[in-house]
């Protein structure tokens, strides 16, 4: 995978290249508006980490003339502006995702690998499957081992969307966002304990372990076995 | 001393709206005035005049009949007659030439008998009786010939007419005096009273701007403009003290609860880089360092949230949302955590009530709630938390009550402003910022946030309830 961050800060460019390096993700810098758009248009890239206030060019006014020339590459947007109109006003303008600063990395990482895996392949699966984990997205069922387990509908959505995104993190946050479309700060682990319901319904009868807890970042599913 | 005083307070007076404006006033007043007495003057000159000329002709016409019935002796006889008369007209007979050859005036302006008819103009005479007095007479006269080519002049003296003016001027002059008089009187008292109530409300906006925000504006009572002005003023200054006060009360709680944790920040990583030697040790420290900062960006996050929902900035993004909607979520949201601290959780969820709203902001705010709600009652025996939403007229109700310790009713204001953590140890993990937040995002609501006792089935009291009020407008309105 490899994105372009664009950002003006150059202590916090040179740390998240060298994290994303680390990660396994390769990364072009840009420090300012103009030339974010020049490299993101010559060049191709699976996502795009955008500073919100850039010089020159606002790093809304560059996803917008990305999207004006039919260029889709993914975009994240990170700012310093967290409120909820902040955030609105940044997918409007054609970002994909919305980080406020400051932010742990494991989110960011966790949300690139998301959107750069999204970019691939449309989202036409109609079952997805896990190990011996099975879920019929039209069916609404669930079932493991060929048996059926009964699941409350946002315990669906939930596992629907750690399923997607198997093999990969995804954070507390990015479950609220997703599974429940709300973008404030829970504070207490009321997420962590919806997994955990949700773990012990698939997991009960079962000796092999499917979700697991990433320390410090958030949760993923994933076939131990065959990976 | 006093002369300058009077002088600078004389003109002080004249900087005044109220003075300025009745002086355009009494001008116009004046002007209009002046032109209505000129107008009444000189129509009703006009009148007299043609009375003057009615009744000369008159005469006139009477004297040629009285020529052609008694020839020049009649007419002779009957002019003296008429001439004797108290108040008499002029009479004149002269030669062709011009010259008086009999008649009551003894000289006369030059040219007024050349021309036959009316003369155009008021003309000069002295009349007999009146000699050695410089006084001539101005007068309107009609000119005629006699068969026998004798001119006759008969006029009418024009004193009457001129005294009437000269009274008119006069009365016009007394009258704009006592105008301006009285005018300079009640705008001397008008403006002065209007002075001194701006002085005081100077005087107290002075003290204001000096750092005393109890200051407010005189009121007198008497519900004037200036009344309305304080007002409005002195509710602005409640709003900007109370403003105010809430900054003061951030950076003094700035002090503790942010500097706190920094300082424990700090510590924990001095102690790390001087005690540990392990690279677990250091992994543990360093994990506990960014646990300590991810509060603080909590409590920074909290900050700004309440600092733009106050600035109204959230404002813009309201819409039609599903309040009902949003109730269910947070409460199945929260449930399995208050399973998990072992609370019960009941609501009772009224059906389709949509209101003006914004979704992620009501969220937030029965979210602090509900985490307020777990946080305390936990460890409550038989703990349960009763989440309600009813309509009640024209509002929409929304309330979480809990049977934890609750908060004794002289605390509850307390409990509402920013950083203050009624359990003093703070124990629990928070940032004493839950309660505000959820104040402001019902201030943008234009709704009130409302604590009260929760009261059990015997109408025990016990625990909090807290009460999101929406109001009419936002209710209505969807």
């Amino acid at each position: 995978m490899k994105i372009l961050i664009v950002e003006d800060d150059l202590d916090a460019a040179a740390y998240l290249t060298k994290a994303f390096r680390e990660a396994g993700i390769v990364s072009d810098h840009a420090s300012d508006g103009d030339s974010g758009l020049f490299l993101a248009t010559e060049n191709t890239y699976d996502v795009l980490i955008v500073d919100r206030m850039l010089p020159r060019r606002d790093g809304l006014s560059l996803i917008s003339e990305l999207r004006a020339k039919a260029i889709h590459t993914p975009a994240l947007i990170l700012s310093a502006l967290g409120q909820v109109d902040d955030r609105v006003t940044g997918l409007r303008a054609g970002g994909d995702d919305y980080l406020p600063k400051p932010y742990a990395f494991s989110e960011l990482l966790a949300r690139v690998e998301v959107l750069g895996r999204r970019k691939g392949s449309p989202d036409q699966d109609m079952t997805y499957r896990v190990g011996d984990l099975e879920l019929d997205r039209l069916a609404h069922v669930v079932r493991r081992g060929g048996k059926e387990i009964l699941l409350q509908p946002r315990e669906f959505r939930l596992l629907e969307y750690l399923m997607k995104n198997a093999g990969q993190v995804v954070t507390r946050t990015m479950l609220l966002e997703n599974v429940w479309d709300y973008h404030f700060d829970p504070q207490t682990n009321v997420i962590d304990v919806h997994v955990s319901r949700l773990r012990s319904k698939i997991e009960k009868d079962f000796d092999q372990p499917l979700l697991r807890t990433v320390r410090g970042a958030g949760y993923m599913i994933k076939d131990e076995v065959s990976a | 001393m006093a002369a300058p005083r009077m002088a600078s307070g004389v003109k002080a007076l004249f900087r005044t709206t109220a003075v300025r404006l009745s002086a355009l006033y009494l001008l116009l007043f004046a002007a209009c005035a002046a032109f209505l007495v000129f107008y009444v003057t000189s129509m009703s000159q006009g009148l007299l005049r043609d009375q003057i000329r009615e009744t000369v002709a008159q005469e006139a016409s009477e004297i040629e009949q009285v020529f052609t019935r008694g020839g020049m002796n009649g007419l002779l006889r009957a002019l003296e007659r008429r001439a004797r008369q108290p108040g008499a007209n002029l009479y004149i007979i002269a030669s062709p030439a011009g010259e008086i050859l009999a008649g009551n005036v003894l000289s006369l302006q030059p040219g007024v008998l050349d021309q036959e008819g009316w003369t155009t103009a008021p003309f000069r005479y002295e009349r007999y009786g009146d000699e050695g007095k410089s006084e001539r007479h101005a007068a309107l006269a009609e000119v005629f010939l006699l068969p026998n080519s004798l001119k006759i002049l008969v006029g009418r003296d024009l004193g009457d007419p001129e005294n009437f003016r000269g009274l008119v001027r006069q009365s016009l002059v007394v009258a704009l005096g006592i105008m301006g008089i009285g005018a300079l009187a009640i705008w001397y008292l008008i403006g002065r009273n209007a002075l001194r109530r701006m002085d005081r409300m100077s005087g107290a906006s002075q003290r204001i701007m000096d750092g005393d925000l109890t200051q407010r504006l005189p009121v007198g009572g008497s519900g004037d403009e200036f009344d309305r002005l304080s007002e409005s003023l002195n509710a602005m200054l409640g709003r900007i003290e109370k403003l105010n006060e809430g900054l003061r009360q951030v950076s003094d709680n700035i002090a503790h609860d942010l500097k706190t944790p920094l300082t424990r920040l700090r510590n924990k990583a001095e102690a790390a880089l001087a005690g540990k030697t392990e690279p677990a040790e250091f992994r543990e420290s360093l994990s506990e360092i960014i646990a300590e900062s991810d509060q603080l960006i909590r409590t920074f996050n909290a900050l700004l949230m309440i600092s733009r929902v106050e600035a109204g900035s959230a404002v813009a993004e309201m819409g039609p949302v599903d309040l009902t909607q949003i109730v269910a979520d947070c409460v199945e949201l929260y449930e399995p955590a208050a399973e998990d601290a072992g609370l019960s959780v009941k609501s009772e969820i009224a059906p389709d009530i949509q209101i003006i709203g914004n979704r992620e902001l009501i969220g937030q705010a029965l979210g602090n709630l509900l985490d307020n709600a777990i946080k305390y009652a936990e460890g409550a025996s038989e703990g349960r938390i009763v989440v309600r939403l009813a309509r009640e007229g024209e509002t929409a109700l929304l309330s979480v009550a809990d049977n934890g310790p609750g908060i004794p009713a002289e605390h509850r204001a307390d409990a509402l402003k920013r950083f203050v953590r009624l359990d003093k140890s703070r124990s629990k993990p928070g940032t004493g910022l839950g309660l505000s937040l959820v104040e402001a995002v019902m201030e943008v609501h234009h709704g009130t946030l409302k604590l009260s006792a929760t009261a059990d089935e015997k109408g025990m009291e016990h625990g909090l309830t807290a009460t999101m009020c929406f109001p009419a407008s936002a209710v209505g309105k969807a």
